[in-house]
Formats: structure tokens, C-alpha cells, sequence
């Protein structure tokens, strides 16, 4: 028993201060991808090219776009460009709430809005989430896992991870949806009670990831299951999770990623 | 012609394809039956399309002890003659064959699918619409026997699988596991993609193991491409997989804690899983090490900075380990609780062809860093650990042996890293090859298979996960325990389903 206590003792609080901080990460941190259009030679499509992913993706008008939404955090997508245009940032804060969002000429994001009233009345203190994994890696059900570890802890925010899609709030999707899972995540999907929210994390999710292409398939979430949440990252890093939650649920002032941190 | 075991095949050496062995089916049965029987091991078996609509299955085995692989093949058409009847452990890839080629292995006594999909490396086109719902399920036929049913959404954060147990009362008699729902095609797009995108599929095979697959698929690519890496790269891949070992036994010690309700050491084995975790992100930009190992090298350099710091992490890691896992172990209700669950008996693996720490815990002391040594395994030996039980408390006992071996390990490797380049320029792969990598992942042995054609594309690209072993050891496993041990028992193994449906 003085054993136990020992080293209960020893292992102090190692929970996260975050919000209020805990978001440090080191120098080779891959977060939210920029464009310095500066650099952009004219003519020069150098980065299209050389692109292992579908972080470059073609505007409204035809132009080259980022898409954080497609991007898979490699090394490569920041090497396509061989002007140093394309970074990576050390910003986590990536989640947004239409796909749209994710899509900008320089690879700034319009952070997620709050849910409106009535939907925050209901699930701004409590929320009950199911997970569906459809064709993933099992790297984004890694990182959500992590969520409710010591240091992240998710559930001081009231957030948990259910048994059953009846007990359920909303969905969080993970995967590109593969063809065998398709019929089991449209029963998960309609047997969570409504209004219900619908969470897409990480590339897979988002855009197909990088099985993009593969007949076994889709791309990430069918268009019709609304997504209220969309999560970059491959996998995402349980702070740019936690992050879009609690914007979400409107318990983080509003900003854009162009507003810098603090 | 040279037998399959004279053919100079080794671990990461490639040799020509029209060196191995082309036999008739009937004396390719005989090869691989003798072979199992002499203590060789399947380590891969699978078809490729050859010309007129013929299919050319190829069987890689392994000789742990002399650390030798061998290669032989034959050329079938619609059917042929099964190997399971003569050699167990050949039964999942016969499976397989079937399903993938389209060629039924006649006389299988378990021909059902295992991801259920249209085959896909196919000499003929597919006739009619493929159903995926098919999985004829065994069911006992007893008024006093019940089916439960679990899946493919799981109760927790856990990837999609169908588990369907006959049992009697509180008892398990039989486990049948459908798998399938993580199916991507990941070998079509490892043959097909260009170099850069490939590298990142294969860092998405099973997103626990990107050091372990993501270094099999360098391998494998750099064998055939006669790169030969520095003995810097080398280290750090070393290290970096241990690191990714470490991370992923502390959660599944956690994990296992948290099954019986043992809070303190689920709480403590989760952090310091994270603690490893953040050391990847340090050296490599991410959590599970993706975008550190790229065909020719890392991308990343340790930096001596870098080193100090691991280093201090390291040890008040190890000084922190020690503590909580003899506060767990050495609970007797912990003991109790893990002790005679989920047995695997020994010739139960040697039969099913277990590989990793499901096999160390049976005495089965397989190891790829011992029996085929690769890279700075060559030179920098980590003890095997075993047990013997078979049970979770095995399973359990192998994982904190090698948490305590791994960290002295890159501990010690981090004091003595080489000097040198971390990259080497990787060329195009050589045209009509065969090239086998092993590595060993934290769940076990990790196989890709590379077949090049005359232009030097590849022609077949064959992955074979841990978990493609060892699913059918967890159902042998079951029977006669209680189905709410089933997480438990399912815990302790486990196992990866993306890496198994690929």
C-alpha cells in the first residue's frame, strides 16, 4: 500500500493545462500546411507536378489552391515546391466546420464556428460520441484513444466515447470509407437519435487520404452524411481534435488561423 | 535447377526471379510439405498472373534457426491440389489464393474468405458480381447453444471486425472472426502508385506500425535497387522502431490494465505510451515516426541536442517503468485475473504459424532481429524474451520484458550512434527480381515481397502483417473461456485489422 502511494505521488498531474495551454510542440512539428505566393515563380508549376498528395487543389477559377483537408503532413508536400513556397507551420488549430474552410490561397483556415444555441443548449455541456472507423489505418483511432489518456483527459470537457450509437450524440468518422464498411456506417449513422453531429477526422475521412484512387474506396465521407466537423491531419494530433471540439461547442473564442496565438 | 533452399535468398537480398525453382504442382506440394516438416516456415505464399490465364503461386519460407529463406513455385490454372491437409500453417494464405487469384485450392477444409473482395491479381477476368455479404459461419446446432455477435462497430475506439462465438452459457465454445471492413487495397496501390505516394501508403498500412512497415517497404525497395544505406540510417531506423515498440507495449500493458479494471497502471502505462509517442514527434515531425524513413536512408538527422534529451527522457522512463510494472504484476488479483485466460498451447502455434509475442509467450522464441538479422540488428543484439504460459499473463509478461530490453537498447544506441550520411540516392529497381523483407514489428514478424517484371516495374507486391498469422490464434484461443474475457483475451493479442485487410 506505501508502495501504491509512493508512486501515485511520483506521478504528480500530468494532465494538460489546455486550453489555457500545454500546446507546445518541437521544431519539427508538421502542423497546418502555408503558401508563400511570394516565392510563386510565374509559370511555374513545378509543385503540381511533384505532389505525392491532393494538398495543391484547383480553385474556382482554375488556380492552384492549398487543401488541408487533403494534406498528409509528409516531408514531400513541402519539398514539391522547389522555391520554399509550401511550409509547414507548427500551428495544431486546423478544424473547421465546412469543407470549404479548409481550401485558401495561402493555407489559412476559418477555425469552426460554435453550434447555434439550441445545439449547444443540448450538447454544449455533454457530449456522447461513437466512433466508426471505415477503412482506415488505425492511426486517427490511435489519436483518439490518446484523447482520453491522462494528459488529454477529454472527458473533464464532458465529452465521452459511448457503447452504443443510441446512446450517442453524433459520429465521428474515421477512414476513407472502405467498401465493405459503407452499409455498417450508414446504420451507425441513422440509428444515432437526431439532431445529431457528425465529426470526419483526418485525411482519410476528409478526402480519401492516401488510398485515394483504390477501387475498395470512397473518398472519405459519402456527401450525404453532413459533416459539422472536419479534422485534418494524418493522423491529427489530439490537440487539433480537442481544439475543433471545443470550438465546436463554443468553449474557445472565435479566431481564424490568420489571428496568430497569443 | 537449384533446390528452393540453394538459392542465396536472404533477408533483404534480392535474387532473379528465373532462378527460383519452377515445379510441378505436385513436387512444389512435396518441397513446401517437406520443408514445413524439417522446421521450415511459410512466411508468405501467394499467386501472380503469368501468361494465359495461368496463375503462378510463389511460397517464401524461413529457416529461423540458420536465419535462411528459400523460394519455390509452380504454375496452376483453375484448381489445384490444397497444402492445408498436409501443412496447417498454410491455410489462411491458401484462403487467400482463392480469393485474390481466383484458384481454389482443392480439398481446403475451410475455404472462406478472408476480406471479402473481388479478386484482384486475378489471371482471368472475374465472372459475375462478387456478393460480400458471403461468410458461411460455423453454428452449432444445439437448442442450449447461443450466438453472440459482435461488430464490426465496437463498443470503444477499435477498429471494424465481426466476432461471432457459439456459446454455451457463460462459455465459449467455437469464435469465428469475419475481417475485411478495413479493406483498402493497399497491394494494388504498393504495385501501381509512384514512389513518393507508395512510401506513404505503406506508412498507412497499419497506422501503429509506420517505422515497422513503413522500414519493410524501404527495405524491400532498396534491396532491389542495390541502395545500400549508412550505418547511420541504419541506427536510426533501429531506434526508431524500438521506440515504436515501446510505445505500443506500454499501451497494450495499459490497455490490459484497464480490461480488469486495474486504474493506476492503465493511467500510468497511457502516459508514458504518449511520453514515446512525443520522442517520434521530436525526431521525425510526427507522433508515429511518418516521414522518417524514405527508400535510401531517414530524412531526419538525431541531432547530439537530440540525443541528450532522448537519453533523460529514456531513463526517468525506464526509472518510472520499473515501479509500476512490479506494483501490477505482483498484484495478486492482477495475477489472478490474467492467469490461465485466453491459453494458446504450444503446438497449437507451431501449428497456425504464430509469430511475434503471442509466440514468445509460447516458448516459441521468434524473433526477425534474431533469426534474420537486418540492419543494426546485425551488429546490436536484443535479447529474445519468452514465456511460457501461453495465457494473457504470458503475453503480458513477454510485453514488460521487452519494454525493459528496448529501452536499455536505444539507450545504449544513442551513446554510440555512427557518423555519416543519413540518405543515400535509391535508383530504379533492378527488372525480374524477387526480394523478401522481414523486420520485426511490435506484433511480430512483418513480411513485403517485391516481384519486379522485365522493365523493372513491380509486377507483384505482397504484404504479410503479424496479424495475418496470428487472427486465428486468438480463435483458437477462446474456446473454453468465458465470453466477457473475450476483450480481454482479444486485448492481450492485440492484433491489427488494417493490417490485416490491407
Amino acid at each position: 500500500m506505501l508502495e501504491f502511494l509512493r508512486i501515485r505521488w511520483r506521478q504528480g498531474i500530468r494532465t494538460s493545462p489546455f486550453p489555457a495551454g500545454g500546446a507546445e510542440f518541437p521544431e519539427r512539428f508538421r502542423g497546418r500546411p502555408t503558401r508563400d505566393q511570394t516565392r510563386c515563380r510565374d509559370g511555374c508549376a513545378t509543385c503540381q507536378a511533384a505532389m505525392p498528395s491532393g494538398l495543391l487543389a484547383p480553385g474556382p477559377g482554375g488556380e492552384a489552391r492549398l487543401d488541408a483537408g487533403a494534406c498528409l503532413f509528409a516531408p514531400e508536400e513541402a519539398a514539391a515546391c522547389p522555391h520554399g513556397a509550401i511550409a509547414f507551420t507548427r500551428d495544431y488549430r486546423m478544424a473547421a466546420s465546412d469543407r470549404e474552410a479548409l481550401r485558401s490561397a495561402d493555407g489559412e483556415i476559418r477555425l469552426a464556428a460554435a453550434l447555434d444555441e439550441r445545439m449547444r443548449r443540448l450538447f454544449g455541456r455533454s457530449l456522447r460520441l461513437r466512433s466508426v472507423a471505415a477503412g482506415s489505418c488505425n492511426g486517427c483511432e490511435a489519436e483518439l484513444v490518446a484523447l482520453g489518456n491522462v494528459v488529454f483527459d477529454l472527458a473533464r470537457f464532458g465529452v465521452q466515447f459511448v457503447a452504443s450509437p443510441r446512446h450517442a450524440d453524433g459520429i465521428v468518422i474515421t477512414g476513407a470509407v472502405s467498401v465493405n464498411m459503407r452499409s455498417a456506417l450508414y446504420d451507425t449513422y441513422h440509428a444515432v437519435p437526431e439532431p445529431r453531429l457528425v465529426i470526419a477526422v483526418g485525411a482519410c475521412a476528409i478526402n480519401g487520404g492516401p488510398f485515394r484512387g483504390s477501387p475498395e474506396v470512397g473518398h472519405g465521407v459519402p456527401p450525404d452524411i453532413p459533416v459539422d466537423l472536419w479534422v485534418p491531419g494524418c493522423p491529427p494530433h489530439p490537440l487539433t481534435m480537442l481544439d475543433g471540439l471545443l470550438r465546436l461547442l463554443g468553449r474557445l473564442e472565435p479566431t481564424a488561423t490568420a489571428d496568430r496565438i497569443g | 535447377m537449384s533446390g528452393f533452399d540453394q538459392l542465396g535468398l536472404r533477408n533483404r537480398r534480392a535474387i532473379p526471379l528465373a532462378s527460383v525453382p519452377r515445379e510441378p504442382v505436385e513436387a512444389f506440394r512435396r518441397t513446401v510439405v517437406a520443408a514445413v516438416g524439417r522446421g521450415w516456415r511459410l512466411a508468405a505464399f501467394f499467386g501472380f498472373p503469368e501468361a494465359h490465364g495461368s496463375t503462378r503461386l510463389l511460397a517464401i519460407l524461413a529457416q529461423d534457426e540458420r536465419g535462411e529463406l528459400g523460394a519455390t513455385s509452380t504454375v496452376v490454372t483453375e484448381r489445384y491440389p490444397a497444402l492445408t491437409p498436409e501443412c496447417p500453417e498454410a491455410h489462411y494464405f491458401e484462403r487467400e489464393i482463392a480469393e485474390q487469384c481466383g484458384v481454389i485450392p482443392d480439398g481446403h477444409p475451410e475455404l472462406k474468405p478472408v476480406r471479402r473482395h473481388p479478386p484482384d491479381h486475378s489471371a482471368r477476368p472475374p465472372a459475375g458480381t462478387f456478393d460480400r455479404e458471403r461468410f458461411p459461419f460455423v453454428q452449432i446446432a444445439s437448442g442450449e447453444v447461443h450466438e453472440v455477435a459482435v461488430g464490426p462497430v465496437h463498443a470503444g475506439i477499435i477498429e471494424p471486425g465481426h466476432f461471432r462465438h457459439q456459446a454455451y452459457g457463460e462459455e465459449v465454445l467455437h469464435l469465428e472472426i469475419m475481417l475485411g471492413y478495413q479493406h483498402r487495397g493497399v497491394e494494388r496501390l504498393l504495385a501501381t502508385l509512384g514512389r513518393d505516394r507508395a512510401m506513404l501508403v505503406a506508412e498507412s498500412i497499419a497506422g501503429d506500425t509506420v517505422i515497422g512497415h513503413g522500414g519493410a517497404h524501404a527495405s524491400v525497395i532498396e534491396a532491389l535497387a542495390r541502395a545500400r544505406k549508412t550505418p547511420r540510417a541504419q541506427a536510426i531506423r533501429g531506434i526508431a522502431l524500438e521506440v515504436e515498440r515501446l510505445a505500443n507495449h506500454l499501451g497494450d500493458l495499459g490497455a490490459i490494465a484497464g480490461d480488469i479494471a486495474y486504474q493506476p497502471a492503465a493511467a500510468y502505462f497511457g502516459r508514458m505510451r504518449g511520453e514515446c509517442l512525443n520522442l517520434l514527434m521530436t525526431l521525425s515531425g510526427n507522433r508515429y515516426g511518418r516521414g522518417l524513413i524514405r527508400p535510401g536512408g531517414v530524412l531526419f538527422d538525431i541531432t547530439p541536442s537530440m540525443v541528450a534529451e532522448a537519453v533523460d527522457r529514456l531513463q526517468r522512463l525506464r526509472d518510472e517503468f520499473a515501479p509500476v510494472a512490479a506494483l501490477m504484476f505482483g498484484n495478486a488479483s492482477v495475477q489472478a485475473r490474467l492467469e490461465g485466460v485466453g491459453t494458446l498451447r504450444r503446438p497449437q502455434c507451431l501449428r497456425l504459424g504464430v509469430v511475434g509475442p503471442p509466440a514468445r509467450a509460447c516458448e516459441v522464441p521468434r524473433d526477425v532481429r534474431h533469426d534474420h538479422p537486418y540492419g543494426l540488428f546485425r551488429f546490436a543484439h536484443i535479447p529474445v524474451a519468452t514465456a511460457w504460459a501461453g495465457d494473457v499473463l504470458a503475453r503480458a509478461l513477454v510485453r514488460r520484458l521487452e519494454i525493459q530490453r528496448s529501452l536499455d537498447f536505444v539507450i545504449e544506441q544513442l551513446g554510440m550512434l555512427p557518423r555519416g550520411a543519413i540518405q543515400v540516392p535509391c535508383g530504379p529497381l533492378r527488372p525480374a527480381e524477387l526480394a523478401v523483407s522481414l523486420s520485426e514489428g511490435w506484433r511480430g514478424e512483418i513480411a513485403h515481397v517485391v516481384v519486379t517484371d522485365d522493365t523493372g516495374a513491380i509486377r507483384r507486391y505482397k504484404v504479410v502483417d503479424p496479424s495475418f498469422h496470428n487472427w486465428s490464434a486468438l480463435a483458437a484461443a477462446m474456446p473454453g473461456n468465458q465470453i466477457s474475457d473475450f476483450p480481454l483475451c482479444n486485448k492481450s493479442f492485440n492484433l491489427s485489422y488494417a493490417g490485416h485487410d490491407l
